[in-house]
This record gives structure tokens, C-alpha cells and sequence, in this order.
């Protein structure tokens, strides 16, 4: 009895502060309905909570009506199961009206939710009766909410509701406020998925080209997203007559945000109208979409380039070479460097497409471009996708031709075009072998060590134990100690931090001999700074090497009288982290 | 017969204090007046910082529409903006109400988009029902599941509350002069000196910048914008004018950044009357649509232009206000008034304009015929007023022939039109005046 004692209270205060005037408490408690709920039983939310909440509908926060929308999707069971299900529709209504969108719109997926599980019987009585007041709303929010509801309850209605929902739903495409008409274009593609092709090509493919012509611009933006939808839907050959002369429009259409959107969708329009068409238009429009005068337009196209070659079959390659190469050099150029930084994403994708030869004859010259463009996002797109490109021409052609470029990337003065040549770094080693990469990247390695941005110190050592990895402990032994040696000496000490830290990350991979005879009494000579920062680090160090782990002997006889040295420190934070270690 | 020249218009109302003076705590002085999209509601927003709504009486059965004056009560007051420091620059922001425009109906509330110099504010004014928790659940701790109670709430009192929707801030380097709202219903722009940004109603922390006329030497600078507008039913249509004289015509549809105008409405200078304030009184202060799109109608100092959206060379018609003042240029430079900013208005049918001047005079010119009406907005002049037609070098009523005469601190800058009946509101100082036929 007790437990059940104890579980209420809280739940008393839970409801209590549905009403409090501080709006953190009634979300938390509009969060917590459902225990809520289940405390009360069934029969009393359906007969207390639930028109409780409908009253609280009306004038309460945007954050709290949200919360409350989305509760409400999820209380079937606690009303007592698909039965009582409907009873949650009225609030759900309510909160379908206000001027927020965001509420609106999770107070309609919630209704959408419950109507799936509405038992058929109630079905029409319910869900279909909801739509159709909320379609003939007054106002255009209630109407825009109404079109988020066709595609659940279409599935369920009978022929002759059907017939009425395929009328209602042009009605609302027609509406006079253009935001309906949008909210009505924006569903038409998951609306047409549940009728029959007859009814999608009688009904929904007139209002569908009507919609792609309307005034306001923001309703023509969505006909693209329908031209896909419905294009896959309907045969080849029907999407041709169909949707085909609506693309048309809108990839010349006036308004330059229409055409950014078709070059946004452009590979979901090729897949969805097939090969034919792609071969014989698509690659036109494109081309224009490639060359249009607004530079927004140009980077949405330039962001496609790769993916729509892709979609083209092997044996089309040379409508790749005759007509999209050309734009592509283009861009490359282009005035705008939005435009170039997008071609630069994807550009290295072409790379296998079109084959080791056309590769080196066509795109070799155009990274090389990029690379040395002088707007550093640019630069930094093409270093990302290096790899890409190293599969189809190898690492002796990249090394050849790519490598002076990296080489003067490296010390570029933007860190971040740094940073990224770091993270490259590995990769090129387990490539082109030791010996080449000594000659040529060893230096620059050690040097980024020094560099003066710590990010690009804290990936150079990150880096070391990679190449360690790669290259064998006696090369870390050979080549990246000695480096190591000098730097502890560094009279700035984040440059003696910087040696902690190769420790740390090095510790691991060295094995127990470099460990003990090198790095250990350097890290232990480390404790004597003058400056608390390396001390206390110190003492993480060693903590780290503690669980490397370190031979017992060692942690004996130098370890512990190290830590316990440190542990009487003046410095507060040193004996903090000895302490810790010591543990 | 043209209907306008029979038209008579009377004095209906006036709200505000009946002082007239300036000098008697500046906070009252209106800034700005709007009609809402059906006519039922007047804003008006003041210098220091508020907004009074002005609702209209519902008409009894018995009266019948011609001939019963529209009688507006009032129906709400808020504080819409406080002045605020800006400590970067030092100066202060000034709380005045620079613009008010309705937004459509979306519901049982109202919702106005109000700005001072430098934010925005999106406002829903709405019947707020005051609820009170009339009894929490039990303080005994609950024993079983039906102690549980639920708070019950009985409704108090209905009041009309006005909350801040959204506050679109920070996207203003220099004063904002105007907000136009767009026939797509969610969104707007707004423009201060050198620019014209682009929000959406729903989001107030990003706005597009569509129009920069900022050079890149700032010591180059020649011409500021002095007011945006939208197209009323073209979606990517919109205008602004400049303090050189010339309203550019731009369209959203061409580039993101419309800074090259699809078309540009200045009238070439004439050589003869050009004189030292010619470029001051060129400044174009105010600029509107008509309601059917076919027509702009601009207000520099001394004139009113028509335009017609389709001819970019000179305007169709021009008509001097207060021509009388020309002579007197000088002492206006002097105190500052050849600054003053005038609106203009049109008529729900496209067929009238309004305008403001100095002693409180306003005038109606009828856009077809040559017909005018000068009226003062003061309570001594309740008489009704006729048109009367205007002929070049006509003589004026008594008073405004001596321009030594006329009070230079009583001025009409603020005036609105009902969207589609003959009801005017017009702000004079800490007054608004109601006007019918």
C-alpha cells in the first residue's frame, strides 16, 4: 500500500503544475502525461484528463502546445485502446488551428498516428468528419492542417469517400490563399501514391500542371518535388507526355529559385523519368542549369555534377566528355567561389567515371586549379577527396603531379587547409612507402609539430602514432624521437606539452623497451618544470602510461616516487592530477 | 460624371488630447496610421513607443450606409517599443513607431508587423480569457489513484491582450524607414538607408539581403533609399525610391541580389527651376502602389506624381501641392521642415490620392479628373468640404495665401485610406482625425 503511497504524491504535484505560471514546470508535467494517465486509469482520462486538456488548448505557450500535440500521439493506450481513440481527436483538432506551424504540424502527424489505429467502424464517423470541417475551415490555417490528413485517410474510406477526398483535395489546390495551395502542393505526392493510376492521371495530373504555373513563386518551388513524385508513379512513357513539359517549364522557368530547385532535384528527376529521357533531354537542360546566370542556380547544379554522371550508363561516357566537361572547366573558373568551393566537393568523383586516361588528360589540370584557388574553402574541398582520385591514377601520377601543390598547401596560411594536408597524411604514407615518404613528407610531419595552432600540434601527434602504425617502431625509433628529444627542450613550454602529449599518444605502439629507456625518463625529467601546466600533465601522463601498462618494476622504483613528489607540489591543480594518478 | 465630384467630405472624429502643441511632451505625437485589409481597425503607433487600435462600431440595422458617419472606437493600447541603447556606437534608439502594417487574417486574433529604427516586431493583438485555477488537488498526501484530483478553472474576465509573436532584430545597420508586406502572405521586407532585406514571417533570426546600395568607399555615397514597397499582387515585384528622385522597379525572380533594377521611374530635371534646394525637394519621401498594381504614386516635398507602372519616362500626372512655399525655400532649410517627411496614400479604387501639409492641411486630388479638396484636420473645421476643381494659379482659401501665416509645426506626415469605403484617417500631431464622405 505504501508503494502506491509513494508513487502518488509526486504524481499529485505533476498535475498540479499542468497549471503553474512557470512554463518549465507545466512542460515537464505536459511531458510526463502519460504517467499522468496511467495513475488516473483509463475511464478517468477519458472522462476528466482529456477535456482537462481541451481547455488547455487554448492560450497556453507555443513550446507547451507542442509538447502537448505530440503527448497526444502517443496516449491510445492510456484512454483505453483504439476504441477510445477518437476522443483524443478533438484537442488534436484545436491545436491543428493555431498560428504556429510547428504545432500545427505535430498536432497533425499525431492525428494521422491515431487514425491508423481507429478501428473502421469509427473511421468515417471520426477521422473522415475531422478533415472535412477542417477543409472547409475559415481560416487558411485550419485548411493548410487539412491537407496533411488526405494521405491517412484515403487508404481507409470507401468508393464514395474517396471520390469526395479526390474533389475536396482539388478544391484546396485551387484555394485562394496561396499558403494552401502550397500546403495542398507539398502533399499531392504522397496523396497520388494512394490512388489508382487512372485517378492519379484524371484527377491529380491537371491540378498538378496548374499548381507548376501558379502565380506566387512559392507554389511553383514545390512543383518540382511532385514532377518526382508523380513521375514515378506513372509509366515512362506517360511521365514523358505528363511531366516531362512541366520539367521543361520549370528548369527556364523566370523565377531563378524554381530552377535551383530543379538543379537541386535533378538526379531524383533523372531517376524517376528514366534513361531515354536523361539521354535525350536531361543532359541538355542540364548543361543550361550548369550555365545559368544566377550563381545560386550554378552551385546547386555544380553539387550534382558527379551524382547525375553517375546515373548516366558506362556507355554514354562521351555525352559526359562532349557536353558536361566543357561546363565543368567553366565553373572551375566561375566568378563566384560558392561555385567553385561546390565543384570542388564533388569533382574528384568524376575521376573514376571517365577512366584513368580521360582522367589525366582532362581533370588532372582542373584539380591542380582548384588546389591553388585563392579562397581556402575551395582548396580545402578538393584536399578532402584526394583518395578518390588516387584510386583511378595511382599514387605515382598523383605524387607527380598533385604533390608540389600539397606540398605548398601545407604551409598555407589558413589552419584549417593545414589541419586537413595532416589527416591526409597517413594515407599517402602507406602508399607511396617509406623511402618516399622520408624524402619528401618526413620533414613537413615533424615540422607540424611546431606548428602554432594547437588543433594542428594535437593532429601531428595523433598523426605520429598512425605512422608508427604504418611504418614499424624502429622507423618512430629512427625518425620521430629524435624530434621528440629536441622539443622537450623548447623554451616555450606549449611546445614541451606538445612532447607530453606524443608520449601519451605514442605510448601504446612503441612497445616497453622505447618506452622505459626513452620516453619514461623524459616525461620524469618533465616533472621538474617550472611551469605548473607541464607538471600537471605530467602526472597525466603518467597516469596514461599506467595503464599501457608499464612493467611493475619501473612503476615501482620510478613512477611512484615521481607521482608522490608531485603529490606535495605548491600547485594546487598538480597535486590534483598526482593524486588522481595515483589511484 | 465622375462620382468624386460630388464627393463631400466631413469631419467624423478625433481621438488624442485636444492640445495641438508640440511642445507639451513630444511622446504623443502619432507616427504612424494604418487601416487593416477589411477596414474595421485603424493603428496608430506614437513617438513614444505605443500602439492604439481603433476599432469600428457595428452599424445598427436601422442606418442605412450612405449618409452615417463611420464612428471608430477604441479597442486597445500596447507598448510596442522601448528605447534602447545601442553601447557599441553610443547613440540611443529612439522607441518611435516609424511604420505599422496589418498582416491578413489567419484567425480570430489580429496580427500587425510594427518598427522603430532598428527592430521589427511581428504582434498579436487577441481576446484573452483570464482564467483562474479555482481549486489544485488536495494537500492531504493521496492515498489511492482517486484522490488524484485536477485543478478546474473558471473563466474570470475577457480582456484584449497584445503579445510579441516574433522579434526580427539586428539586421539593420543604419534606421529602418519601411516594411511592405508580401501578396504571398509570409513575407516581407524592410528597408533602412542602404539596404532592403527579406524575412518570413515565421522565422526571425535569418532575413535575405535582396538589395545593397552601399558603396564600397562610404565617402562615395550619394543617394540613400527612402522607402520599399511590394507589388499588391505580384509576388516578385517591388519598388524603392531614393533621396535622388528615382523609384526603381525590381524583380525576386532575376537574382538573388536584386541590385540592378528591372525599371527606373525619374523624370529628367528641367534646367530652369533648378536651384540650390532642387535635390532636397527631389527626395522622394513616400511611395505606394495603387491597390490594382497599375499605378505608383510618389510625394517628393513640393509635388505628388503619378506613375503609370507601365511608362518609366515621366510620370502621367504631377501635381503641386503647396507651390506658395517655393518662395519661401529658404527659411524652411533654415528650421528644418524642408526635411519633413510627407506620405501619400491612395484610394481603395485607385482613384484618389492624399497628401498632407503644413497648418494641419491635407489634400485630395482625384487621380482622373482635375479635382481637389484641401482640408484642415482641427476640430474648429467640422463644416463639410466639397471638391472643387484646380486650376493652375487658382487662388487658395484666405488663410494660406500669406505663407507668413501658416504654422510651420502644425503638420500633416501621417494619413491612411479604408481599403475600399471613403474613410480617411489622418494624424496631426497627438491627434487622429477621422474624415468621411
Amino acid at each position: 500500500m505504501s508503494d502506491v503511497e509513494d508513487n502518488l504524491q509526486p504524481i499529485a504535484i505533476l498535475i498540479d503544475e499542468l497549471k503553474n505560471e512557470d512554463i518549465q514546470l507545466r512542460l515537464n508535467s505536459v511531458r510526463r502525461l502519460g504517467t499522468i494517465a496511467r495513475a488516473l486509469g483509463a475511464e478517468r482520462t477519458r472522462k476528466e484528463l482529456i477535456p482537462f486538456l481541451a481547455e488547455s488548448v487554448e492560450d497556453d505557450e507555443d513550446e507547451v502546445l507542442l509538447a502537448l500535440a505530440e503527448e497526444l500521439g502517443a496516449f491510445v493506450e492510456h484512454v483505453g485502446g483504439p476504441e477510445f481513440a477518437s476522443l483524443l481527436l478533438q484537442s488534436l483538432e484545436s491545436l491543428a488551428t493555431v498560428e504556429e506551424t510547428t504545432v500545427r504540424e505535430k498536432a497533425v502527424e499525431s492525428i494521422c498516428k491515431i487514425g491508423e489505429v481507429i478501428p473502421q467502424d469509427q473511421f468515417q464517423q471520426s477521422f473522415v468528419i475531422l478533415l472535412k470541417r477542417l477543409a472547409s475551415g475559415d481560416w487558411f490555417t485550419s485548411r493548410s492542417s487539412s491537407c496533411g490528413l488526405f494521405p491517412t485517410a484515403y487508404p481507409r474510406a470507401s468508393e464514395e469517400v474517396k471520390r469526395d477526398l479526390r474533389s475536396l483535395f482539388l478544391q484546396l489546390c485551387k484555394d485562394d490563399i496561396p499558403m494552401v495551395r502550397r500546403a495542398a502542393s507539398a502533399q499531392l505526392g504522397k496523396f497520388a501514391k494512394h490512388l489508382q493510376p487512372m485517378h492519379v492521371k484524371s484527377d491529380l495530373c491537371p491540378i498538378f500542371v496548374q499548381l507548376a504555373n501558379d502565380d506566387q513563386d512559392s507554389v511553383r518551388l514545390l512543383a518540382v518535388d511532385n514532377c518526382v513524385a508523380i513521375a514515378t508513379i506513372l509509366s515512362n512513357d506517360e511521365s514523358a507526355t505528363i511531366v516531362l513539359p512541366t520539367v521543361r517549364t520549370c528548369a527556364s522557368d523566370k523565377s531563378w529559385r524554381v530552377r535551383y530547385m530543379v538543379a537541386d532535384h535533378f538526379c531524383e528527376l533523372a531517376s524517376a523519368l528514366g534513361k531515354d529521357v536523361t539521354k535525350n533531354e536531361l543532359v541538355h537542360a542540364f548543361v543550361r542549369l550548369l550555365k545559368d546566370p544566377e550563381a545560386e542556380v550554378r552551385t546547386a547544379a555544380a553539387c550534382k555534377v558527379t551524382l547525375f554522371c553517375g546515373l548516366l550508363p558506362p556507355s554514354q561516357v562521351d555525352l559526359v566528355l562532349r557536353y558536361i566537361l566543357p561546363c565543368v572547366k567553366d565553373l572551375a573558373n566561375d566568378s563566384s567561389q560558392h561555385v567553385r568551393a561546390a565543384l570542388a566537393t564533388v569533382i574528384m568523383g568524376l575521376a573514376p567515371i571517365l577512366g584513368k586516361e580521360k582522367t589525366i588528360e582532362h581533370l588532372v589540370e582542373l584539380f591542380l586549379h582548384l588546389l591553388k584557388d585563392e579562397h581556402a574553402e575551395v582548396r580545402l574541398n578538393i584536399i578532402s577527396k584526394l583518395d578518390a582520385v588516387n584510386k583511378v591514377i595511382g599514387i605515382e601520377l598523383l605524387s607527380q603531379s598533385l604533390l608540389p601543390a600539397i606540398m605548398e598547401l601545407a604551409e598555407d596560411k589558413q589552419w584549417r587547409v593545414r589541419l586537413a594536408i595532416i589527416e591526409y597524411i597517413p594515407l599517402l604514407a602507406s602508399q607511396l612507402g617509406v623511402e618516399f615518404f622520408d624524402e619528401k613528407l618526413g620533414n613537413l610531419c615533424l615540422a607540424f609539430l611546431g606548428d602554432s595552432v594547437h588543433s594542428v600540434r594535437s593532429a601531428a601527434t595523433t598523426n605520429l602514432r598512425k605512422l608508427t602504425e604504418v611504418f614499424g617502431v624502429e622507423w618512430a625509433q629512427s625518425h620521430i624521437i629524435p624530434k621528440i628529444l629536441s622539443l622537450y627542450l623548447h623554451p616555450n613550454y606549449l611546445y614541451r606539452m606538445t612532447t607530453l602529449n606524443a608520449v601519451t599518444v605514442l605510448a601504446p605502439v612503441v612497445g616497453n623497451e622505447l618506452l622505459n629507456n626513452v620516453l619514461l625518463p623524459l616525461v620524469l625529467r618533465l616533472g621538474l618544470d617550472t611551469v605548473p601546466n607541464i607538471r600537471f600533465n605530467v602526472a597525466k601522463t603518467l597516469q596514461a602510461l599506467l595503464s599501457v601498462p608499464l612493467d611493475p618494476v619501473s612503476v615501482q622504483t620510478r613512477v611512484k616516487p615521481a607521482l608522490m613528489k608531485l603529490c606535495d607540489d605548491s600547485d594546487r591543480d598538480v597535486v590534483f592530477y598526482s593524486r588522481l594518478a595515483f589511484q | 460624371m465622375f462620382s468624386s465630384d460630388h464627393l463631400e467630405w466631413k469631419f467624423s472624429q478625433v481621438f488624442g488630447e485636444g492640445r495641438n502643441s508640440v511642445d507639451d511632451g513630444t511622446d504623443d505625437v502619432v507616427s504612424a496610421v494604418e487601416f487593416d485589409s477589411t477596414g474595421d481597425y485603424i493603428a496608430a503607433g506614437d513617438r513614444g513607443g505605443r500602439i492604439i487600435i481603433f476599432e469600428r462600431e457595428q452599424k445598427t440595422k436601422e442606418s442605412s450606409k450612405k449618409g452615417k458617419s463611420a464612428e471608430y472606437k477604441f479597442f486597445t493600447e500596447f507598448q510596442s517599443h522601448e528605447p534602447e541603447f545601442d553601447y557599441l556606437k553610443s547613440l540611443e534608439i529612439e522607441e518611435k513607431i516609424n511604420k505599422i502594417k496589418w498582416c491578413k487574417r489567419q484567425n480570430q486574433s489580429h496580427f500587425l508587423l510594427s518598427t522603430n529604427d532598428k527592430t521589427i516586431k511581428l504582434w498579436k493583438v487577441y481576446e484573452k480569457k483570464i482564467k483562474a485555477v479555482s481549486a489544485f488537488g488536495d494537500k492531504k498526501v493521496p492515498k489511492k489513484p482517486s484522490d488524484l484530483k485536477l485543478p478546474s478553472l473558471d473563466t474570470r474576465e475577457t480582456l484584449i491582450g497584445a503579445t510579441p509573436r516574433r522579434v526580427f532584430a539586428n539586421a539593420h545597420a543604419y534606421h529602418i524607414n519601411s516594411i511592405s508586406l508580401n501578396s504571398d502572405g509570409e513575407t516581407y521586407i524592410s528597408s533602412d538607408d542602404l539596404r532592403i532585406n527579406l524575412w518570413n514571417l515565421g522565422i526571425s533570426d535569418q532575413s535575405f539581403n535582396i538589395v545593397d546600395i552601399k558603396p564600397a568607399n562610404m565617402e562615395e555615397l550619394t543617394e540613400v533609399i527612402t522607402t520599399a514597397e511590394f507589388h499588391p499582387i505580384h509576388c516578385n515585384l517591388f519598388i524603392y525610391s531614393s533621396s535622388k528622385g528615382t523609384i526603381k522597379l525590381s524583380d525576386m525572380r532575376s537574382a538573388a541580389l536584386c541590385d540592378s533594377h528591372a525599371k527606373e521611374f525619374q523624370e529628367p530635371e528641367d534646367p530652369s527651376s533648378k536651384s540650390f534646394f532642387s535635390e532636397i525637394i527631389s527626395s522622394i519621401s513616400d511611395v505606394k502602389f495603387s491597390r490594382d498594381g497599375r499605378y505608383i504614386v510618389s510625394r517628393d516635398y513640393m509635388t505628388l506624381k503619378v506613375w503609370d507602372i507601365n511608362m518609366e519616362s515621366k510620370p502621367i500626372k504631377t501635381i503641386h501641392i503647396h507651390d506658395h512655399l517655393r518662395p519661401k525655400l529658404c527659411d524652411l532649410y533654415e528650421n528644418d521642415c524642408i526635411f519633413d517627411k510627407f506620405e501619400c496614400t491612395v484610394s481603395g479604387d485607385s482613384n484618389l490620392i492624399m497628401t498632407g501639409s503644413y497648418h494641419n492641411n491635407f489634400h485630395i486630388y482625384d487621380r482622373e479628373s482635375k479635382n481637389e479638396c484641401q482640408l484642415e484636420a482641427s476640430k474648429m473645421a467640422s463644416k463639410t468640404k466639397k471638391a472643387v476643381p484646380m486650376k493652375p494659379g487658382r487662388k487658395k482659401s484666405k488663410d494660406e495665401l500669406n505663407p507668413d501665416t501658416i504654422d510651420f509645426s502644425k503638420k500633416v506626415l501621417h494619413t491612411s485610406w479604408h481599403p475600399y469605403e471613403n474613410i480617411i484617417a489622418v494624424a496631426a500631431s497627438n491627434n487622429l482625425f477621422v474624415f468621411n464622405t
